[in-house]
């Protein structure tokens, strides 16, 4: 049987074929155009002012206000790289952020030692669901649903049905506090996506995500064991959503186990998503995870500093989100193309 | 004794039919007939045509040139539900029906019998129930289907084309999970349909049966129809001969005269001691040198893949077990066997061996990492260095480590595969038919770098349907047939005429 | 049948304990009262869980029914204050708009190939947004219709009261158990739950059945929008935030696989009542915080996701693309 390669056809190598191939060309262009319309809505958008302490903006904001977002789209790429989803990650955060605040509020620890804790609870929470589907083989959407619905009523028992207050300059650094003049939780943030992204991409971790997502079967002949490898992710999940918890409660110095992260973990998926990593798994895109978490929030302060009634924040929220997942559906694409042809040929 | 058949128009017929996929040529020109009332046995190894030519009369596929003709016209079969209102029924060994419906609602779905407007399930269960009596069951068809055995999962995936007015039937694989009385049973409505006038294409690989049922076999080899015969007047050596025969490998030439046996007086390197799996294997007996290359010959269905999934701790054994230099192993998953220097190439290579997705270079380390754990990371230059000799020392095409391995061709992403585990440096190296579906250069590629291997010290065992190929280069073979270890051929003994007597059952030449 | 039944019988079972636990400590749940108020109580999402079930039952999720009931709880409330048309009228409007919407969605589902999760994660986000832009807060309704359909009831000799939009939601109840027993799109709906390759291979249309269960879901989540506006008189933005995640578990605790093709609407109806229960059992006990419902309603889908795992012998590997 003979099975030579014929020559492929010359495909048109310009510049902007070639640009438009690059996965991070959607989500990058569509930051970058809603910047735009942000800019044109609010044209003081891109400035910079300085105070004594601090530096303000409507992008330092952005940034600021992503924080929680971006560090759960770091632990979400890597549960959907292995073909799974974790819905808990705004009930993890609720969590974590009770504990924070009613140890510190009612114990001696030091600030330092409770976000310790708090962030062994998320480790904690993300084991409880890296087991229920690694080895009880549980589907990822209803396993990590389990602790979705009743993490907060778990959080409410924490915090005994209040809002927890605490006051402790250490700890409300983490959410409020300015270094170089910027906010804290950016360099937070910044530095859980760097550590995350050397653990995964110098170590064999991120390959052995990829391949148990991709194709599990096969990379079980190979030797890898997928149970370990989506345990770490959970984990991680579980880790990412304790920090931004911390945040949060750090941010109003208080747990509100009721709204504390409230749908985030739906925000978390669509920045995955958005970002270009597929839901079935396999190849991850943790920096473009982040683009589509900063998109999220750059649609929200849009809407915010555009003068628009804050009521209409969900509709083009929603609107802005079709149009993206549009636009990156090859499907709808190929569409637009047929139907462009159609029309060139009957003018 | 089968029943005659009407000669005249036939029912079903392909002319000059062929298919191409990208590259690969599936079906080359195939004239196929099947009568009314006849049961038409169609044989071949993996990769030689069976289900392309199946996907094309059932509307899975369109041909690139040819035809099929149904009483005599030329039709187009346009999707498998077209294929199905033209009375032309698939059962296949997934058996596509739904598993958490009933057994009556299977039959029925999309035509229920209905009564003022709403499905009238008594009467379709009822009516289910008479009609399934018709082939000798007789069920509860209010239960879900997969609270049956296949056997009767498969009854009424034929009872259903059938009554959906089907005349020609197609079994493909449609004993492979029966027992005995099964079998029977499924004959017996083979029969009842024959006589009906229905007429049946039998895809199978137990030679038994073919001789048992079918009225006639036609043979497919590399996409080509190599033989066209009445059952009853083609000896069973013969119809192994030309499913198996030559290739042209043969004219190809070799290196080196095969002298495998000499010298080879060292200790048994690894040994498999009755090792078994209830449902998948009888006792199998080997033992395998240092260096040595030990064949697993047999037809498709023999039993080789679940041996190298035993040895490889993919299925767990119940009985016997595997040594290394005389001690016994644990053997419960891959990761273990890799650890006593274990490597297997599997057969189906797009769902058990490429990470299509992933790229070339990443294929290739990917066992290695795996045995080296998470943090002794291979370093993107030692990636680099692996992928790049690998791609090297086995010509792989096109020579671009970070390509993703699922744009490969198939020779090549065997070559991937062999490269992966060459790269963990293994003692052990099984190989699960490392020449299918690929061409004729690649093949004496891979001849001569087994026969490297071995002198290099690396054991193989080598599962392969080309006897030549296996002739060449193996010490021993060990021959299987319906799950059974039948024969072992040492050195002067390995013959494909030996070979292919042993899968016969016939004791002399 | 016998093993399709079991699941039935066991969550059946467990509201039977759970009942009798309430009953234990109070007598009240021995009237007719707690009954008929759980009914009552629990219409609206009892009303969107049956459509839930089919959209789970064909392999998908529908994660806006929370968001089309406030959205459709606003609009009637909207329509019926500024607008002289009568509430039957715009109810029908309602009800359109809600088909139209759960239509979108599922055609984009289906030909775009985007997956439901996503596609109804935008849908909540629009319905709720819509609703946002309707009303930034509640409006109160005040009609003479509405007082006549809460002055409908049928009174027990103890008081109790069977209510309209109770005996609505039991009417939606059964139209779902005929349809899905009974007709060809929801047998069609079962098949392309169990095994969606083989489905298409038989002859099941599923654009159309695809496209049909999200229709009929938001379908039926603007008509337990339309008897939330009548349980509450009022339209509320803020209504029933996350619903869908109450119906989900109502429907996995009834005993339907998320993965499709198995279940009943049978037993989603007995979980909505579990709920109900666990809520009465709560509201009755002053000491005991609502926050104990959520973590009791999480055990419980905890128990009978394992309880399925045991009993089922279909593999766990969901396409996760489907949801």
């Amino acid at each position: 049987m003979s099975e030579q390669i014929k020559p492929e056809p010359k495909e048109k190598e310009n510049f902007i074929n070639r640009l438009m191939a690059q996965r991070a060309f959607y989500p990058i262009l569509a930051l970058i155009l809603i910047l735009i319309v942000n800019r044109l809505i609010a044209p003081d958008f891109f400035t910079i002012r300085s105070t004594d302490t601090r530096y303000i903006g409507s992008l330092i904001d952005i940034l600021n206000r992503a924080s929680p977002v971006v560090l759960l789209s770091i632990g979400m790429t890597l549960v959907i790289a292995t073909e799974g989803i974790d819905l808990s990650v705004g009930a993890v955060i609720a969590i974590c952020g009770a504990v924070a605040a009613v140890l510190i509020s009612t114990t001696e620890m030091s600030a330092p030692i409770v976000i310790l804790i708090s962030i062994g609870v998320g480790v904690l929470c993300g084991l409880w669901n890296g087991i229920l589907v690694a080895y009880f083989k549980i589907q990822p959407i209803v396993a990590t649903l389990i602790l979705m619905i009743s993490g907060r009523g778990i959080a409410q028992l924490i915090t005994d049905g209040q809002i927890a207050i605490f006051n402790n300059e250490a700890l409300q650094y983490v959410g409020t506090g300015v270094l170089f003049g910027l906010p804290v939780p950016i360099f937070i943030s910044i530095a859980i996506f760097i550590i995350i992204y050397l653990l995964v991409r110098r170590t064999a971790i991120g390959v052995l995500l990829e391949s148990v997502g991709a194709n599990d079967k096969a990379s079980f002949y190979a030797g890898v064991n997928a149970a370990h490898v989506k345990l770490f992710a959970y984990i991680l999940s579980g880790i990412c959503a304790a920090i931004a918890g911390l945040i949060i409660t750090a941010d109003i110095r208080g747990a509100d186990a009721n709204n504390a992260g409230l749908w985030l973990e739906l925000d978390a998926i669509l920045a995955v998503v958005i970002g270009g990593t597929a839901l079935t798994g396999g190849r991850f895109y943790l920096g473009l995870s982040v683009v589509g978490a900063l998109i999220i929030q750059s649609v929200e302060t849009g809407i915010l500093t555009s003068g628009l009634p804050p009521t209409f924040n969900l509709v083009v929220k929603a609107i802005v989100i079709l149009l993206v997942l549009l636009m990156q559906s090859s499907i709808f694409r190929q569409g637009i193309r047929e139907n462009i042809l159609k029309l060139r040929r009957t003018a | 004794m089968t029943p005659e058949y009407e000669e005249g128009i036939p029912l079903l017929q392909t002319r000059n039919l062929s298919k191409s996929f990208g590259n690969i040529d599936a079906l080359i020109d195939v004239d196929f007939t099947l009568h009314s009332g006849e049961v038409h046995a169609l044989l071949g190894e993996n990769g030689a045509g069976k289900s392309t030519l199946i996907k094309l009369m059932t509307g899975v596929h369109k041909p690139d040139s040819g035809q099929i003709l149904l009483n005599g016209n030329v039709i187009e079969v346009n999707n498998p539900n077209d294929a199905q209102k033209k009375g032309i029924s698939p059962v296949y060994q997934e058996i596509n029906l739904i598993p958490t419906l009933s057994v009556a609602e299977n039959i029925y779905l999309g035509r229920q019998p209905m009564r003022m407007g709403f499905i009238n399930t008594r009467e379709m269960n009822e009516k289910a129930r008479v009609l399934l009596q018709y082939y000798y069951i007789n069920i509860d068809t209010t239960r879900t289907l997969s609270s049956f055995s296949i056997a009767i999962q498969q009854l009424v995936a034929i009872a259903r084309g059938i009554d959906m007015s089907a005349k020609v039937l197609i079994l493909d694989e449609p004993t492979a999970s029966l027992d005995r009385k099964e079998v029977e049973i499924l004959f017996e409505v083979i029969r009842t349909l024959q006589e009906k006038g229905v007429g049946i294409i039998l895809i199978t690989h137990f030679l038994d049966q073919v001789y048992e049922i079918s009225d006639r076999i036609t043979i497919l080899r590399n996409g080509r129809k190599v033989g066209e015969h009445k059952t009853q007047d083609l000896p069973r050596v013969e119809l192994i001969s030309k499913m198996l025969g030559h290739d042209l490998y043969e004219q190809l030439g070799q290196s080196e005269s095969n002298d495998n046996s000499a010298g080879k007086e060292q200790d048994v390197f690894i040994e498999a001691q009755n090792l078994a799996q209830k449902g998948l294997i009888e006792p199998i007996n080997l033992t395998i040198k240092k260096g040595e290359a030990v064949g697993l010959a047999g037809l498709l269905g023999s039993g080789r893949t679940e041996t190298a999934l035993l040895m490889f701790g993919i299925k767990n054994h119940d009985q016997g077990q595997v040594l290394v230099n005389g001690v016994p192993i644990k053997l419960n998953n891959p990761q273990q066997a890799i650890q006593h220097g274990f490597a297997l190439c599997p057969e189906d290579r797009k769902t058990e061996g490429i990470i299509g997705d992933l790229t070339v270079r990443e294929n290739i380390i990917l066992a290695l990492q795996a045995k080296r754990g998470w943090f002794d990371y291979v370093s993107r230059s030692q990636q680099d260095a692996l992928a790049s000799e690998m791609i090297k020392a086995l010509q792989i095409h096109p020579p671009d480590p970070d390509i993703p391995a699922g744009q490969l061709s198939g020779g090549n992403q065997q070559k991937l595969i062999l490269a992966r585990w060459l790269v963990s440096n293994p003692d052990f190296l099984i190989l699960d038919e490392p020449t299918r579906g690929i061409d004729v250069g690649a093949h004496a590629e891979i001849i001569a770098l087994i026969k490297r291997l071995c002198s290099e010290g690396i054991s193989l065992l080598v599962i392969s349907s080309e006897l030549a190929e296996i002739v060449d280069y193996s010490d021993r073979v060990i021959v299987l047939r319906d799950r059974q270890q039948v024969k072992e051929l040492v050195g002067d003994e390995i013959s494909e005429n030996a070979i292919m007597q042993a899968i016969a059952e016939r004791d002399n030449v | 049948m016998r093993s399709r039944i079991f699941p039935l019988i066991a969550t059946f079972a467990v509201f039977i304990v759970l009942y009798l636990i309430g009953w234990n400590e109070y007598p009240a749940f021995g009237t007719t009262r707690v009954p008929l108020n759980m009914l009552y109580d629990k219409a609206f999402l009892g009303i969107a869980a049956v459509g839930m079930t089919f959209v789970i039952l064909s392999g998908g999720i529908d994660l806006s029914v929370g968001s089309v009931i406030a959205f459709i709880s606003v609009f009637c409330a909207l329509m019926i204050q500024e607008t002289g048309l009568h509430p039957l009228i715009i109810f029908g409007i309602a009800l359109t708009l809600g088909a139209a919407f759960g239509a979108t969605m599922g055609a984009i589902i289906h030909y775009l190939e985007i997956p439901p999760f996503i596609v109804t994660l935008a849908g909540m986000f629009l319905a709720r947004g819509l609703s946002f832009v309707l009303s930034e807060a509640s409006i109160p309704i005040d009609h003479e219709f509405y007082d006549f359909v809460s002055s409908i009831y049928y009174k027990f000799p103890d008081n109790g009261r069977f209510k309209l939009v109770a005996g609505l939601f039991l009417v939606i109840l059964f139209a779902g158990m005929i349809v899905t027993h009974f007709t060809r799109f929801g047998r069609n709906v079962y098949a392309m739950g169990g095994d969606s390759d083989s489905a298409l291979l038989l002859g099941v249309p599923i654009a159309q059945t695809t496209i049909g269960v999200y229709t009929l879901s938001s379908f039926l989540a603007a008509l337990a929008g339309i008897s939330y506006s009548l349980y509450t008189s009022s339209g509320y933005p803020l209504a029933v935030v996350g619903l869908e995640l109450d119906a989900i578990a109502a429907v996995v605790v009834g005993g339907t696989l998320l993965t499709g093709g198995v279940g009943y609407v049978e037993g989603t109806f007995i979980g909505v009542m579990i709920q109900g229960v666990i809520q009465t059992y709560i509201n009755f006990n002053g000491g005991l915080n609502s926050w104990w419902t959520k973590i009791v309603i999480g055990i419980l889908l905890l128990v009978f996701i394992l309880l399925q795992k045991l009993l089922s012998s279909r593999p766990t590997g969901i396409k996760l693309a489907r949801l």
